[in-house]
């Protein structure tokens, strides 16, 4: 069994090649997912009605982008936005053309997960470190994100694990990696054990992270 | 050190506005511990949130250490934020900071170097009591530490005044004790000013020098301790030396002596009191002693007839009776 396996080229070439890409799909996701989700949750607490600098002006659209963002399935979100990928990628096809897809998806949902986060850190920190003198920049930074921080890794490890969901969507459409070998030798060529490898490891992918996002969101907290 | 005038704070809302501060006149001075009180609702973190610059009163003007900080522009304010220092009823330390870190904060805002930093810090650990914990995390720490964690942090730049709102309603009696001790003894020796929010008179009659009686925003009365005290039946003496209720007795009616053994000593009081006669009984009474005086609170019952001259001679010794409505 194990010997009919290991001779698979299937199992020995192209599982090792789509796990690459899917890790790869999913990091560089990942990375501009925070990068620009991060500042975008900040920015909604910020100029909500009780943060440190209301203003309604930027409140309604921004969130307006955010909620439709959240709203759209992925798999049309990443149909319609073919043409935009095409533009920026060059191509609609392969792990880097996914990226824009995936990210565009996974930004508006970290970017609440985050607003939530800091939402939760007690008002009276804030208050505290106002009366003690501390600038806007330094209350967003030293307190409310470092208060929110377990709670952020936390919102950023569920972003992570949605985007390998994602990311085998993506693959059906063109998009490489595990979830396209999954349906192109599963669905299309019935060949149920490049299937379930596939599914293997992508429970493994996403077992891993969850483990090292809980043990660092652990080390952040001192609650 | 603390000068208002005229504060009015209103909080516009949907169903009719809230008057939060109506109208305070209050003048604190340099190195006094003066308590606010007042029941839930009469405006007293309002006023602190005044003071910190943390509201804009509507109208009237707030002074502290010489500054205006009721006219300071954002950038000054917090400037001037670092004059003051602030200790909070649930403490509000940062939970991803440990105890020294969190001391270390006001001083990061402040630009002090790390080397001066964390000498401060280890000064004012070890004037709080907590020179072994700086490693701590405030989650690992009880109420009481965590409280003069808090004082610490809040004293960390040298502040002229040192502003604390109901810092001891989350803990116990002997706690409370040892934290009001805390204060005291910090003004003792730093000379700073101090304002308490508290709704606990023992809080009051711990420390304080003097106290302001705030009621639906506004001042009801205001003083040194041992001039409201002697104010006999005004509602801080009332409050601040309490008397046992009494049953009310229809046929019978209640008088009221007071007196503090600076203008009448005791044995004199008490001779007065005797003097009255048979049909005069003591009911309740405390003596104690407070802001350095032995005051003494006692309630007769006599009868009706007898009232008028009871009072008439009770007065005629140089003690303040009245009846009890
Ligand atoms: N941000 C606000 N918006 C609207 N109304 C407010 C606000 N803050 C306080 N108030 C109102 O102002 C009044 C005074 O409130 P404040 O918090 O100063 O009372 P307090 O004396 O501190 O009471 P407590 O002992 O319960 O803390 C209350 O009627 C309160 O409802
Ligand atoms: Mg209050």
């Amino acid at each position: 069994m194990l010997d009919g396996l290991l001779d698979n080229p299937v199992l020995t070439q192209a599982v090792p090649e789509a796990t690459l890409e899917t890790l790869q799909m999913v990091g560089l996701s990942a990375l501009i997912t925070a990068v620009v989700g991060l500042p975008l949750g900040l920015l909604l607490h910020a100029v909500a009605p009780n943060g440190l600098r209301p203003l309604r002006a930027v409140r309604g659209p921004v969130g307006l982008v955010v909620n439709l963002g959240r709203s759209l399935p992925f798999i049309i979100l990443a149909i319609a936005l073919l043409p935009f990928t095409r533009a920026v990628v060059g191509t609609s096809l392969g792990w880097q053309a996914a990226v824009v897809p995936l990210s565009i998806g996974a930004i508006p949902f970290f970017a609440r997960l985050v607003e939530t986060a800091v939402r939760e850190v007690d008002p009276g920190k804030v208050e505290a470190a106002q009366v003690m003198g501390s600038s806007r920049a330094r209350v967003l930074l030293q307190v409310l994100v470092r208060e929110a921080l377990p709670s952020i890794v936390a919102g950023f490890t569920a972003t992570v694990i949605a985007l390998v969901a994602y990311s085998a969507m993506a693959g059906a459409i063109g998009g490489g990696g595990l979830g396209f070998l999954a349906i192109s030798y599963g669905y299309q060529r019935f060949d149920t054990t490049v299937m379930v490898v596939c599914v293997v490891v992508i429970v493994v992918v996403v077992q891993a992270f969850q483990v090292v996002g809980d043990a660092v969101a652990r080390r952040l907290d001192h609650r | 050190m603390i000068e208002l005038s005229g504060l009015r704070k209103v909080y516009p809302a949907a169903a009719g506005d809230v008057v939060a501060l109506d109208g305070i006149d209050l003048v604190v001075e340099r190195g006094a511990v003066h308590g606010i009180v007042g029941r839930s609702g009469a405006g007293k973190s309002t006023l602190v949130r005044c003071l910190t610059g943390l509201e804009r009163p509507t109208s009237g003007s707030v002074t502290v250490d010489g500054r205006v900080i009721s006219a300071l522009p954002e950038a000054r304010l917090r400037e001037a934020r670092r004059a003051m220092g602030m200790v909070f009823q649930h403490v509000n330390l940062l939970d991803s900071r440990s105890v020294a870190a969190n001391v270390a904060f006001p001083l990061e805002v402040a630009g002090v170097p790390r080397r001066r930093r964390a000498e401060r810090v280890a000064e004012l650990l070890e004037l709080v009591g907590l020179g072994d914990r700086g490693t701590a995390y405030p989650a690992q720490l009880s109420g009481g530490q965590r409280q003069r964690v808090g004082i610490a942090r809040a004293l960390a730049t040298e502040p002229a005044v040192l502003l604390c709102d109901e810092p001891t309603s989350a803990l116990d009696s002997a706690t409370t004790r040892q934290i009001l001790g805390l204060v005291r003894d910090l003004r003792d020796r730093l000379g700073i000013t101090v304002v308490i929010i508290t709704h606990e008179m023992g809080v009051v009659r711990e420390v304080c020098d003097s106290v302001t009686l705030l009621e639906h925003g506004r001042v009801v009365q205001s003083g040194r301790l041992d001039d409201v005290v002697t104010q006999a039946g005004s509602p801080l003496s009332n409050a601040l030396i309490p008397v046992p209720d009494v049953p009310q007795d229809e046929a019978r009616r209640l008088v009221e002596v007071t007196y503090a053994t600076r203008t009448v000593p005791t044995h004199r009081a008490l001779a007065a009191v005797a003097a009255l006669g048979e049909e005069v009984d003591v009911v309740a009474g405390t003596i104690e002693t407070l802001a350095g005086l032995r005051l003494g609170r006692l309630q007769l019952d006599l009868p009706h007839r007898r009232v008028a001259p009871a009072l008439a001679a009770l007065r005629d010794a140089g003690l303040d009776a009245r009846e009890v409505a």
